[in-house]
């Protein structure tokens, strides 16, 4: 999913990279309010635990690999504005220290992955905690379903970006269909490391989870007796 | 479920805050670091897309393509499994070192009665 240098022509990526630059610092913003000493430790362990396995590409199909993107763990695990922010310290580790992502196509690969896929995974677990019953169960199931959707989230904007300045010219729908059947393969896994890692999280240390403590305080009294 | 025996202890839990921080750094260090040498080196989704559609060879070298650390490897170790896990302890550290200045720096918050 890390675009490199000359998919997308020099105009389109500085467009992405002004809106990755807004996104960045909006999570910025949001972040320094809803960050406290308690929970940015935790910031910091989910940025490096998906800089880890990011690495860890799992086969999907026939000569195809994926990897975690780790933007619906973050956004449920310390929310979403230190979520962008997490990914875009994965990014930048990435692109800068083992040439993995573009350096021109940083912006496209933050928007992608910081932007869209963190706010597309969220996005869905928020709609899905509300209509499932409120145990932790739920939260993870919620988590991994939203991490299922970023993936194809963010293969559209790569498609997105694509349609707006690709040097090469083969036709946008093609590529749309073939990121997302692609994406929504690699999103199982996805959906399978994401529900797996905010469940171990969720029973060792359910009090600082972003996506569980901000929904269950009455939840929480009642069951503690 | 395990999940039960679990919340019973949450006072324990909360005590074992530097426990839970160690724990993720050394799984994320076990997996950057020995798990990575088995990860699958096909083609990831969208290299796979752009071979079969045909644009993958629009892309252009990276930068940094000679770099110590490109690809996930450490030039100069021929050893690809030692490679390759070192190169993920780097990265291990350094995202720790950033990320965990960075958020450090973010959740500071100036104290109302002036300290």
């Amino acid at each position: 999913m890390h675009i490199p240098d000359g998919f997308i022509d020099v105009q389109t990526s500085a467009i992405f990279a002004g809106l990755a630059a807004a996104g960045v610092a909006t999570a910025l913003k949001g972040a320094r309010t809803q960050l406290d000493e308690k929970t940015a430790p935790l910031a910091g362990l989910t940025a490096v635990f998906i800089f880890a396995v990011q690495m860890l590409n799992f086969p999907v199909v026939a000569g195809t690999s994926g990897h975690l993107l780790g933007g619906a763990l973050a956004a449920v695990l310390v929310g979403p504005w230190a979520a962008t922010l997490a990914l875009t310290v994965v990014l930048l580790m990435q692109g800068f220290l083992f040439a993995d992502g573009g350096l021109t196509a940083l912006g496209l690969n933050v928007f992608n992955m910081g932007v869209l896929g963190v706010w597309a995974g969220y996005g869905t677990f928020l709609l899905l905690r509300k209509v499932l019953p409120k145990n932790k169960s739920s939260i993870s199931l919620a988590a991994a379903i939203g991490g299922l959707l970023s993936v194809p989230a963010a293969a559209i904007g790569f498609t997105i970006q694509y349609a707006m300045g690709a040097t090469a010219t083969f036709s946008t729908s093609a590529v749309l269909s073939a990121m997302v059947g692609t994406h929504v393969l690699i999103g199982i896994g996805e959906a399978l490391i994401t529900g797996l890692t905010v469940s171990a999280v969720l029973a060792s240390r359910s009090d600082l989870v972003y996506g569980w403590k901000n929904n269950v305080q009455k939840l929480e009294i009642r069951s503690a007796n | 479920m395990a999940g039960k025996i679990m919340f019973r202890n949450w006072r324990f839990e909360v005590l074992t805050n530097r426990k839970f921080y160690i724990a993720g750094f050394i799984v994320s260090l076990f997996l950057a670091g020995v798990v990575s040498f088995y990860a699958s080196s096909d083609p990831d989704g969208l290299e796979r897309v752009a071979e079969d559609i045909g644009f993958l060879e629009t892309a252009k070298d990276h930068t940094n393509a000679d770099g110590t650390l490109a690809d996930y490897g450490v030039k100069g170790i021929d050893n690809e499994r030692a490679s390759v896990g070192v190169a993920g302890v780097i990265g291990v550290i350094g995202t720790a070192v950033v990320a965990g200045v960075g958020f450090k720096l973010i959740a500071r918050k100036p104290k109302k009665d002036g300290n």
